[in-house]
């Protein structure tokens, strides 16, 4: 494989000792970012010729401000597709951003596993927002084991300065040692803001070329055998770099109690035990063992603070690192200042219940509430999907039984169709919306036809034109791109569908005329053949911010 | 260096905002941070958007001083909880210090009165700028900081009516806590 590095001159920040904090003064240079903004700024300032993902919070915005911040910045079908575009442009030696969430690298994985096999030419740099505690998504995977299952380094950051610095540093890894680079976020990071010094020159870029390496790029068997090798090689000269030279902040503290933590909790740590010596991990993996324990056996006791799953301290302890982790109950939900106080002072005391807040519901005006007025009246079995929707299993509608993972609505739809009695599968209906459908929903649509339930089935595609729930994101649906650009044409779900042999498409306006929705549904459950219902309606939310932005337009021009 | 020090010499002050979605909390926060920004402050913002976008509870946490670390208020120690929605009072009481100071628009309600002249503060689109003007009173911030930080964080056509909001807030609000206690935090 052809080694190809970069020679800089200009050298990337980067914090080795909270010195380094201190001497960033209060200067006007300094911008106030979120973690999101901050891996933007840091992908313009480091010459990221593409960035690509599909939206998903918190990690949305870092490819809108990229675009924002003068980047060439696009919305994928889904995850998988944005990762392969992106290892393509790596391939090509050009600098590459992937962005999605935690449960999109799930999409993603194929790619991400293979990547690490063939590493890169340019750099590739793969932004995962992880949700602990479940915000705005279905489950709090721990991402990290993503990066020790596939093989490729991880950084964490635990701020916005360092998820810009970070972000430059993924991208020398990437170049340096020919391997996609993960950064791990987590809400805290993605949502917060705090003070960004950036770069005052951009890093120097070269220009994109392919060159041929076959056994390097082409993972049949006999090379990929080669390529494992090539790997686990590759993640040992890292492990002893991140040993050496890796992003460490080591605070001081008394000998009494040591803290090894990364990300967000390292913030939280420092606040709950102002008195204890604490070693943030910048360079989660390959873990730096030598230097963890190092630490572990300078101080009396040893604890490492982590945020998710007991990963790190797991591996620590196999090594025979002596360290202590948190309680089972810790692993759930986020880590706060009150929590990690209770983990190093081993309180076993019940915690405060948080306050029930108002939940999300679907806005007044939803086109939505049609279809999920309909489909309770029908009294159907609903196999629902990811998004705004995904409201309509609350009251008043409380018409969704199923809800797993983007686009499942319709084969988990499908399988129920194929096992329940006849009464009863009659009665399914999967919902799914049209960024979803685009997402992972065409394949369902296509087993649909091929291996048809006896009954038929139904899918209802509710069209609101738009990635809703994210925030008004595009998709190969809208006919728009990341950037509102028209583009030439726009997938038509209806021909689709035909094509791939689904027997009866129809289209409608469920807020224009509710009960024609009605009547089509309920034709379309009597009649047990394929169908596909399209609901069409812009989200008001849309069409509101259309209407503003052409408004404001109008007021600058005149 | 000793982070022990950092966090003793250094208290940090800390600011909730609350109410639910389409209020401008948001807003509202990023104008708070970016005014204690230009003052000088290191300032940590942290909430949560997504789903809450949809009519649910919003919330932001805004901290400041020389060094600000976790992004989180911790519950029961916040200086200042202000509070767009009355039925959000309830569950956000909680992260308020014991002589902490609540501002709602019932508190503060003499300083958002409507003038007749003037666009109505208490109106949904002013109601967030109206509060933070009476937050003001209480922050060591110069004007001049506010006034930037409004005319960078809204887009111009909303100024001049969120301008006149803050500081008919900010000012009402000021004079009362001459003529009250300044010493209490809690003037009322």
């Amino acid at each position: 494989m052809v080694l190809m590095r970069v020679i800089r001159d200009q050298p990337i920040p980067f914090v080795n000792s909270i010195s380094v904090y201190e001497k960033r003064s209060h200067t006007m240079e300094q911008m106030l970012l979120t973690g999101n903004e901050a891996i933007a700024l840091a992908a313009r300032d480091g010459g990221v010729r593409l960035g690509t993902g599909y939206p998903g919070t918190p990690s949305t915005e870092i490819l809108e401000n990229f675009d924002r911040f003068g980047g060439q910045a696009q919305w994928a079908p889904n995850e998988k597709v944005a990762l392969e575009v992106g290892l393509g442009s790596a391939y090509g030696n050009a600098r590459t951003l992937v962005t999605m969430k935690h449960v999109g690298l799930n999409v993603a994985a194929d790619p991400f596993f293979s990547a690490a096999y063939t590493g890169v030419i340019g750099a590739l740099v793969i932004a995962v927002a992880d949700d602990p505690g479940m915000h705005s998504s279905q489950n709090e995977q721990d991402s990290r084991r993503y990066a020790e299952a596939a093989g490729v380094p991880m950084l964490e950051p635990s701020d916005s300065q360092e998820a810009y610095d970070y972000t430059l540093k993924a991208i020398e890894i990437s170049e340096r040692w020919n391997t996609p680079v993960m950064i791990r976020l987590t809400t805290r990071i993605c949502h917060s803001k705090s003070l960004v010094t950036p770069l005052r020159d951009p890093l120097n870029t070269r220009p994109a070329a392919f060159q041929r390496d076959i056994p390097g790029l082409v993972m049949i068997p006999a090379y990929a055998r080669i390529a494992h090798q090539r790997l686990r090689e590759r993640l040992n000269e890292i492990a002893a770099w991140n040993e050496k030279e890796g992003p460490f902040v080591e605070v001081e503290g008394d000998a009494d109690t040591g803290i090894v933590t990364s990300g967000v909790s390292f913030m939280h740590a420092c606040e709950a035990a102002p008195k204890a010596r604490v070693l943030k991990v910048g360079m989660t993996y390959p873990i730096p063992f030598r230097r963890i324990r190092k630490f572990a056996d300078g101080v009396k006791r040893c604890v490492v603070v982590e945020e998710g799953d007991p990963w790190l301290v797991t591996a620590l302890k196999a090594e025979g690192v002596p360290v202590t982790g948190k309680q089972e109950r810790y692993r759930f939900g986020e880590l706060t200042v009150d929590r990690v106080r209770r983990i190093l002072n081993n309180d076993t005391s019940p915690e405060p219940k948080p306050e029930p807040g108002r939940p999300p519901r679907l806005c007044p005006d939803c086109p939505h509430r049609v279809a999920f007025a309909a489909l309770s009246k029908a009294n159907c079995i609903v196999t629902g999907d990811i998004g705004c929707y995904t409201l309509g299993v609350l009251p008043p509608f409380e018409a969704m039984d199923t809800c797993a993972c983007m686009g499942a609505s319709i084969g988990v739809g499908l399988g129920l169709r194929h096992v329940l009695p006849r009464e009863e599968a009659r009665r399914v209906v999967s919902v799914i919306g049209d960024s979803t459908f685009v997402h992972s929903g065409i394949t369902g649509l296509a087993e649909m036809a091929y291996n048809p339930p006896p009954t038929g089935h139904v899918v209802l595609i509710l069209d609101n034109d738009i990635t809703a729930m994210t925030g008004m994101q595009e998709h190969p649906g809208t006919g728009r791109r990341l950037d509102r650009e028209e583009t030439p044409s726009k997938l038509n779900y209806e021909a689709l569908a035909l094509s791939l042999g689904i027997q009866d498409v129809h289209v409608c306006d469920p807020v224009d005329d509710p009960e024609d929705f009605e009547r089509m549904l309920n034709d379309a459950l009597a009649n047990e053949r394929l169908t596909l219902i399209v609901a069409r309606k812009p989200c008001p939310l849309l069409t509101r911010k259309t209407a503003a932005s052409e408004a404001s337009c109008e007021a600058a021009k005149s | 260096m000793r982070s022990g020090e950092i966090m003793t010499d250094d208290p940090v002050t800390s600011v909730v905002l609350a109410g639910i979605g389409g209020q401008g909390i948001v807003t509202a926060s990023n104008i708070l941070s970016d005014a204690l920004r230009r003052h000088g402050y290191d300032v940590k913002k942290s909430e949560i958007h997504g789903m809450s976008q949809r009519g649910g509870s919003v919330c932001s946490d805004v901290r400041f001083g020389r060094r600000v670390m976790s992004p989180m208020v911790p519950v029961g120690t916040a200086d200042y909880l202000v509070v767009m929605e009355p039925t959000q009072v309830g569950p956000n009481r909680h992260v308020l210090r014991q002589d902490g100071v609540l501002i709602t628009p019932d508190t503060a309600a003499y300083a958002i009165e409507s003038n007749s002249d003037e666009p109505d503060p208490k109106a949904e689109k002013l109601l967030n700028v109206a509060l933070l003007g009476v937050l003001s009173a209480y922050l060591d911030v110069p004007g001049a900081c506010w006034m930037a930080a409004l005319r960078g964080n809204l887009s111009e056509r909303l100024h001049d009516m969120n301008i006149k909001a803050f500081i008919r807030a900010r000012t009402v609000e000021t004079m009362a806590r001459l003529v009250t206690d300044a010493s209490k935090p809690n003037r009322r």
